[in-house]
């Protein structure tokens, strides 16, 4: 499903690189929690497996695509098989909740029938079917963060990427969030999330892959954000 | 992508950039009437040449006692004179490209002036026997007067062989300087057009970069990303180019056949079915330039 072999990434100007040989296999309906400190790669990670960026050596393969080959006018159609949430949520401020879910349809040519079908059912799906008409400013952190997860998933794809999702969210709305990620993993799709939340880590005791440094030093099957097993 | 999100998009746009977008309308509008007025003018110049050079001749002016002394130390032309030149105009070298000629003398000559310039002081101090006379050649093929010129000049007798085209060339040549500068002017402006239409492309692309990020997060294609920016620049040079188009008719009908042709009635001008050759030109120009421009502001954008 998602298969990195022996990448390393260097930024211009830091003479370390982001990632160093750093190889990953990830299978489908997998779980995976990328954990480590703040410029230990993960971000840079999931930058590749979006095809954001490309490798300066090595492969990034995803759902069968070579990325690092992939033609940069063939990336968006790579990029409707993906589902993407950020710690930002990244919603448009003056379109409303179905709109914005609606807009992600409408900008890669989905018909109106579809839309209106696939957007309340996906509403509905993240608890968000009574708040459809209201702006994103009107709802609570983690209900915009339900919207960018219906927006991710409303065309239902193979992959969920979250850069820490819950990074903006309390506790208790962080757990919520969880728990629907959670359901929509179980529904059948990989999710891949990097995160600096070892109450999360810790409870949900999924695979877990530590980054140091631009190096994996971890890699458990089912683990919590600490070393401590 | 649907056509009815599309135009909402374009719609927001250029309502978002309402100011810039004028200006665009504006700057187009004027650079493609000066584009529209040059070619006119050349399309009247063609016009004017079909139509004088036709009817231009070749004059063969004779001495008279008042000629300067350089080219008729002899004063007056003598009827040998005039019998020479008869003979050359007859001889089978020239008949083949003379269509006729004819004779004026000095009373005819005088008659012509003082109708030509009744009512100006100048016709009563002329007198007949300073008006040349003069042999009126007209050739088959106007542009070969060379050869009479050739024939003619330096004959005992003969002050000058004038092609009266040189006389139309002069007013051809500053038809062709304004229309030139006119040309210049507008080339300027369309510069100054495309960049504006490619700053304010940038600038809605980046007010609006939320969007730009988010469609390229979820996959929409570069073209649907690119087009509603493309058809906002496109939309607002066409407005430009109508309006220019509508000036350049404007002054075709107005200015040209209304005024122009009703104070010169012996000259052909421009027409309106001209003016309509000229049309698509401008529209073509303008939507092709605002798409290029803002085909090129919005790349950047779409850096993957």
């Amino acid at each position: 499903m998602i298969s990195v072999q022996n990448v390393t990434k260097k930024y211009k100007g830091t003479p370390r690189p982001a990632l160093d040989q750093v190889s990953l296999e990830i299978e489908k309906g997998d779980f995976v929690f990328l954990v480590g400190a703040s410029g230990s790669g993960k971000s840079s990670l999931m930058r590749l497996m979006l095809r954001e960026d490309i490798p300066n050596s090595g492969s990034v393969h995803v759902l069968g695509e070579n990325l690092v080959g992939l033609p940069a006018r063939r990336v968006p159609f790579f990029r409707r098989k993906l589902g993407v949430v950020f710690q930002d949520f990244r919603l448009l401020p003056n379109k409303t909740v179905a709109q914005n879910v609606a807009f992600s349809l409408e900008v890669i040519g989905k018909s109106q029938g579809f839309i209106q079908e696939a957007v309340p059912d996906v509403l509905g799906l993240v608890g968000l079917a009574e708040k459809a008409d209201r702006l994103p400013s009107e709802l609570s952190g983690g209900e915009q963060q339900r919207v960018a997860l219906a927006r991710a998933i409303v065309n239902k794809p193979a992959i969920l990427l979250a850069d820490e999702p819950t990074g903006n969210l309390d506790p208790t709305t962080s757990e919520e969030i969880m728990a629907l990620i959670n359901s929509i993993n179980l529904a059948g799709t990989t999710v891949v999330m990097a995160t600096h939340d070892r109450s999360i880590v810790d409870k949900m005791q999924r695979r877990v892959v530590e980054l140091s440094q631009g190096q994996i030093i971890r890699d458990q099957t089912s683990g919590g954000y600490g070393v401590r097993a | 992508m649907r056509f009815g999100f599309m135009f909402s998009e374009v719609s927001q746009g250029l309502r978002r950039n309402i100011a810039m977008v004028i200006s665009i309308i504006l700057v187009t509008f004027i650079s493609l009437t000066f584009v529209g007025t040059a070619s006119l003018l050349q399309l009247q110049i063609g016009q004017m040449k079909n139509y004088w050079y036709d009817k231009a001749q070749v004059a063969i002016y004779l001495c008279t006692d008042v000629s300067p002394e350089a080219t008729c130390p002899r004063g007056e032309a003598s009827e040998d004179v005039k019998k020479e030149v008869e003979e050359r105009l007859d001889s089978p070298t020239l008949t083949p490209f003379i269509e006729e000629y004819y004779f004026e003398d000095h009373d005819q000559a005088y008659a012509n002036f003082q109708e030509q310039f009744s009512g100006n002081a100048v016709a009563q101090y002329v007198r007949a026997e300073q008006l040349n006379e003069t042999y009126w050649v007209n050739l088959f093929d106007p542009n070969q007067s060379q050869i009479i010129t050739e024939s003619f000049t330096g004959l005992a007798g003969v002050e000058e062989v004038r092609d009266q085209r040189s006389y139309l060339d002069q007013i051809f040549n500053i038809l062709n300087i304004a229309s030139l500068a006119a040309i210049s002017i507008a080339s300027l402006m369309l510069v100054s057009s495309v960049l504006l239409i490619s700053t304010t492309i940038r600038l809605s692309a980046f007010s609006r970069r939320r969007e730009l990020g988010i469609m390229r997060l979820v996959g929409a294609s570069n073209f649907s990303i690119q087009l509603p920016f493309i058809l906002e620049g496109v939309v607002a040079a066409l407005i430009g180019s109508l309006l220019a188009a509508g000036a350049v008719l404007g002054l075709v009908a107005f200015f040209v056949q209304g005024f122009l042709a009703e104070r010169l009635p012996f000259t052909s001008f421009v027409s309106i079915s001209d003016g309509m050759l000229v049309v698509p030109l401008l529209i073509a120009a303008g939507v092709v330039l605002a798409a290029v421009a803002s085909g090129l502001a919005i790349r950047r954008y779409l850096k993957i």
